[in-house]
């Protein structure tokens, strides 16, 4: 099956002729018909042929819960993502490790983004987030993407790391060159730039770790924390796994936010009800955060690989398929979600939805991505009464990322 | 109905009348006890309704599961008496019972 085909009709082809890989459904935004023929007609699917071989779509909420929450059934072992690692940068990341090990590596790094961390950098990421919209051209067009998505999450990471603050932008590079693989999730990277992108962040954060050794930092600094841990001081000594965990904390922190930063302002565009609804009650703010991050589901899918023979909703799966969890397809399901495909910033039960996946990978920092886009929005609310999309967003080439390149808007200030 | 009181971080105490064979994460959403986010909707797949059980209530309370002990694992401020409160029924002999809850929920 090749990706150059034309993309065959979402209603009437058959389910077999349907690429569910296909990253220009994402570049395209029409996956929702294929997605929503899946749900209701083959809720777990098999297709034999992609570019990235065999795999089930897992489409419906309760049966993704289900993968998501049984880590002995379903590995994230060797990787997340659709497509397998290539040879040459074998990266090891927890999010693509099972418990026992698992558990170590992420219980290094996760109080950093514990809530009672956060309470300590709300002041600061409120200031730097009025910086941002303090600069923004008023009375011309500019992009959202690049102002103020891209520039919100380069600085938070760049805190977060206490990285040198004028280099900040390879934070947003080195993430965007290390999840835009064509084998890994279809997109556009040239390998040998991918690979050099890479190797300069393991060597930049190779020396950080060596300057930074010793010395006492704050707790909010994740290389700091990595040498403070028994079970990962000496982790800059397997290059490999050093990186590979740099790299999901980057993305992490990058891809994610930055694309529902993007897809708030789009959302309420295209929603204008709504966003009356939250000019008159700013209190709703909260509500509608979890609302966008559920909208927009800025991590297309997850990818496990079956542990033995199972059933999974009449299905047989064998040892050592590879099951592909879509979670944006997840948040549009009818059967866990009233009319899932509607913007409602004052939904019942606005945290239940499956952006952030579930069970012992849940996103670690779903609490700082909802501060951050919380903050985002009072400070807009400060000062605009209109962040205007001018024309209709550029989107990512990829079956992972579901995001932005680009969202042209004029802002209208109060 | 057995009277439970959920004490929240700040000390503020909430004793409902909890609903015997409905979970403890339920009867208190369903109360208006504030502190518990049961994101999954009581799955024991997100970890948001993490409670402290008072020790002498932990046997009436039962033992974790895997799955359970898995989520809590990610918990910086795990204790021993903590559980997952969509994973606790309520029962007639837990009248009484106290619990606490943590100062915020991931």
């Amino acid at each position: 099956m090749s990706q150059s085909a034309a993309q065959p009709d979402p209603l009437s082809a058959a389910l077999q002729d349907i690429d569910f890989s296909d990253p220009r459904m994402f570049q395209r935004n029409n996956w929702h018909g294929y997605f929503a023929r899946l749900r209701d007609e083959s809720p777990v699917h098999y297709q034999a042929e992609s570019p990235f071989g065999p795999f089930w779509s897992v489409t419906r909420f309760a049966d993704i819960v289900a993968v998501d929450s049984n880590f002995e059934d379903f590995s994230s072992e060797p990787t997340i993502v659709i497509g397998d690692l290539d040879d040459d940068m074998p990266l090891e990341q927890f999010i693509a490790m099972d418990p026992p090990k698992h558990d170590v590596q992420r219980k290094a790094v996760q109080s950093a983004v514990a809530p009672q961390n956060l309470a300590q950098m709300e002041a600061l990421i409120r200031s730097r987030v009025a910086d941002i919209l303090d600069q923004l051209p008023v009375g011309e067009t500019f992009d959202w993407v690049e102002k103020v998505s891209i520039n919100l999450t380069t600085q938070m990471l760049a805190t977060l790391f206490d990285f040198p603050f004028e280099e900040r932008s390879k934070l947003t590079y080195w993430s965007d060159m290390a999840t835009a693989a064509p084998e890994v999730s279809g997109g556009d990277a040239d390998p040998e730039e991918r690979q050099a992108a890479l190797l300069d962040c393991l060597a930049t954060f190779t020396r950080l770790w060596h300057e930074r050794k010793g010395t006492e930092r704050s707790s909010l600094d994740l290389i700091s924390l990595l040498q403070k841990d028994p079970n990962t001081e000496d982790i800059v000594d397997k290059p490999m796994e050093y990186l590979g965990n740099l790299i999901l904390l980057i993305v992490g922190g990058n891809d994610t936010t930055r694309n529902s930063a993007t897809g708030g302002v789009l959302a309420l565009n295209q929603n204008p009800g709504e966003y009356d609804k939250l000019r008159a009650d700013q209190s709703l703010i909260p509500s509608m955060v979890s609302e966008i991050i559920r909208w927009q589901t800025p991590l297309a899918h997850m990818r496990r690989r079956a542990t033995r023979d199972l059933e999974l909703n009449g299905q047989q799966i064998k040892e050592g398929d590879k099951v592909v969890m879509w979670y944006m397809s997840g948040n549009r399901d009818e059967r866990s979600i009233d009319n899932p495909n509607d913007f409602i910033i004052d939904r019942n039960n606005p945290r239940h939805h499956i952006a952030f996946g579930f069970g012992i990978h849940r996103c670690m920092g779903n609490r700082l991505a909802e501060m951050q886009l919380r903050i985002l929005w009072e400070e807009i609310m400060q000062r605009f009464s209109h962040v205007e999309v001018i024309e209709e967003p550029r989107r990512v080439l990829s079956n992972f990322v579901n995001g932005y390149e680009e969202l042209k808007v004029r802002v209208h200030p109060i | 109905m057995p009277k439970i009181t959920l004490i929240e971080f700040n000390g503020t105490n909430h004793t409902i009348d909890a609903d015997v064979g409905k979970s403890l994460m339920l009867n208190a959403i369903d109360n208006g006890v504030p502190g518990i986010d049961a994101d999954c909707g009581g799955a024991c797949a997100c970890g948001t309704c993490h409670v402290f059980l008072n020790e002498d209530w932990l046997e009436a309370a039962g033992v974790a599961n895997s799955l359970e002990d898995a989520m809590l694992c990610m918990r910086p401020d795990r204790e021993e008496v903590s559980r997952l409160s969509c994973q606790i029924e309520i029962t007639e002999s837990m009248d009484g019972m106290t619990v606490r809850m943590p100062e915020y929920q991931m």
